[in-house]
């Protein structure tokens, strides 16, 4: 199957841009005028927010594809893409509130849209393995699983515009991420974690399917054996 | 048997259910008297009026969850899912039937809960209660699907909260703020997909 | 170390002992996978030598 082929391959060109989005963004990058190092979170927390954003969308691809062929392998996929993004989503809230608390000493901001709205996210991608735990197995769940998929990754443009509205009537912001008003050697960096943190979505995925697979066709062989 | 006279037809069954059995509109109608009463004791004095809306809007969410956990309990305990199914009709008016007699179970309730809770905290404005239908409709349109959803697995009651309220965020931020335009657009987007997805929800259960 | 290079550090090492967790999970997975793998061939030897 592919996977024997690609996943060597993808390991290791994640290492490798792993091992240079680390050096540039340590080293390489020009210390940040108003933020000092801290700043350097940011190479790891945007590309973290975008990679997770590619993992719900990516799921919600393969959702609808679920949807069209009923093809169990299309839920499988669906199902560890989310999974992924919820992990990838997890640690840009911690990396995001890492980075609040650095820069303005609070642990967490409302102000900041971008992690309101993963909070908002991994509440409900969360509801998501919530709602697969309590389905049995089948193409019911598959098709639940694969309707919820698909109005998460709608809600993510909706969810941003309630944020940008609700500021109106909640606190003004008075903290703000910087924007990529980036330099050159900057944008580079970014780049490279970008493509390091994509690379590493696609490994981790390419991992667990193929593990998820391994242990279904286990049980399908335990069941011939002991048929 | 055209689509309009099949959701009507689904839509009177569930409102002449509740009107015999009187379970969930009374409850809904109790607990949002309730909970605007604790919020009056969760609030100091010296809240905002801005504060005292915000409270409504969650009251309302909380109502119509109440609403909406009941709505599809009915045909799975007595297992007219199946049959429900097995009849000629697009199953899409299976939850538009269902929705709209949700709609009016919270309507119902929000035609009380409206004046006690101008009468509690402070007067409201048209605009407030265009925002409370419009925000009904996303309410109900999302959560009848949601609500099938639920009800097919096991923790049923615990189920639904969890998918519904993060879908609910966006509703609560456009009722506060008296945004129409974006609730509006909520409700077309949402409906639309609700409308389009229902089959795949009931299609195997 | 100043506070900012403490967060800083936090931060990576944050990110870095997510993916860590994660290999944990899957070499434990994996070893369950071996096990179960383990059984069958068992199963198989056995059925083989009844029939």
């Amino acid at each position: 199957m592919r996977i024997h082929l690609t996943l060597p391959v993808l390991a290791a060109a994640c290492t490798g841009l792993f091992g240079l989005a680390i050096g540039l963004a340590l080293f390489y990058a020009p210390e940040d005028a108003d933020q000092g190092l801290s700043q350097r979170i940011f190479y790891f927390h945007v590309p973290l927010a975008l990679t997770a954003y590619a993992c719900f969308g990516w799921g919600a691809w393969k959702a609808l594809k679920y949807l069209r062929t009923r093809d169990e392998r299309a839920d499988l996929e669906s199902y560890v893409a989310i999974h992924q993004g919820v992990i990838f989503g997890a640690l840009t809230l911690l990396t995001g509130s890492i980075w609040a608390r650095v820069s303005w000493g609070v642990w967490w901001s409302w102000g900041e849209d971008e992690l309101v709205l993963f909070l908002v996210l991994f509440l409900f991608y969360c509801a998501y393995f919530m709602l697969r735990f309590s389905v049995d197995a089948g193409p019911a769940r598959a098709n639940m699983s694969a309707v919820y998929a698909l109005f998460g990754v709608v809600l993510i443009p909706v969810s941003f515009l309630a944020i940008r509205l609700s500021k109106q009537f909640i606190h003004p912001v008075v903290f703000k991420l910087d924007g990529p008003q980036m330099t050159g050697s900057q944008f580079f960096t970014f780049c490279v974690c970008l493509a390091a943190m994509l690379t590493l979505f696609a490994t981790l995925y390419a991992i667990e399917l193929a593990g998820k697979r391994l242990d279904r066709s286990l049980r399908e062989l335990k069941e011939l054996l002991t048929a | 048997m055209t689509y309009a006279s099949d959701v009507a037809a689904l839509a009177r069954k569930d409102l002449l259910l509740e009107l015999r059995a009187k379970e969930t509109l009374p409850s809904m109608l109790l607990f949002v008297i309730a909970a605007l009463t604790i919020f009056h004791f969760a609030l100091p004095t010296g809240t905002s009026d801005v504060a005292a809306r915000g409270l409504l809007w969650a009251a309302l969410i909380f109502t119509a969850l109440l609403g909406l956990t009941r709505a599809f309990v009915a045909e799975r305990e007595q297992s007219m899912f199946d049959a429900l199914i097995l009849t000629p009709v697009d199953r899409s008016a299976i939850w538009l039937g269902k929705a709209i007699a949700v709609f009016a179970f919270l309507v119902a309730a929000e035609v009380v809960a409206l004046p006690a809770f101008a009468a509690f905290f402070h007067g409201l404005d048209g605009r407030t209660v265009a925002a409370v239908v419009l925000a009904d409709i996303g309410i109900c349109t999302v959560g009848t699907l949601f609500g099938a959803m639920a009800v097919a697995g096991r923790a049923r009651e615990l189920l639904l909260p969890l998918l519904f309220l993060p879908m609910a965020i966006p509703i609560v931020v456009g009722g506060v703020g008296g945004f129409l335009w974006f609730l509006v657009l909520y409700d077309a987007i949402f409906a639309l997909l609700s409308w389009a997805a229902f089959e795949y929800v009931v299609s195997e259960v | 170390m100043t506070q900012s290079e403490k967060y800083t550090a936090a931060a990576y090492l944050v990110v870095f002992l997510g993916v860590l967790v994660y290999v944990v999970i899957i070499g434990s997975k994996l070893q369950r996978l071996q096990r179960e793998v383990e059984q069958l061939v068992a199963l198989v030897k056995e059925k083989r030598t009844d029939g």
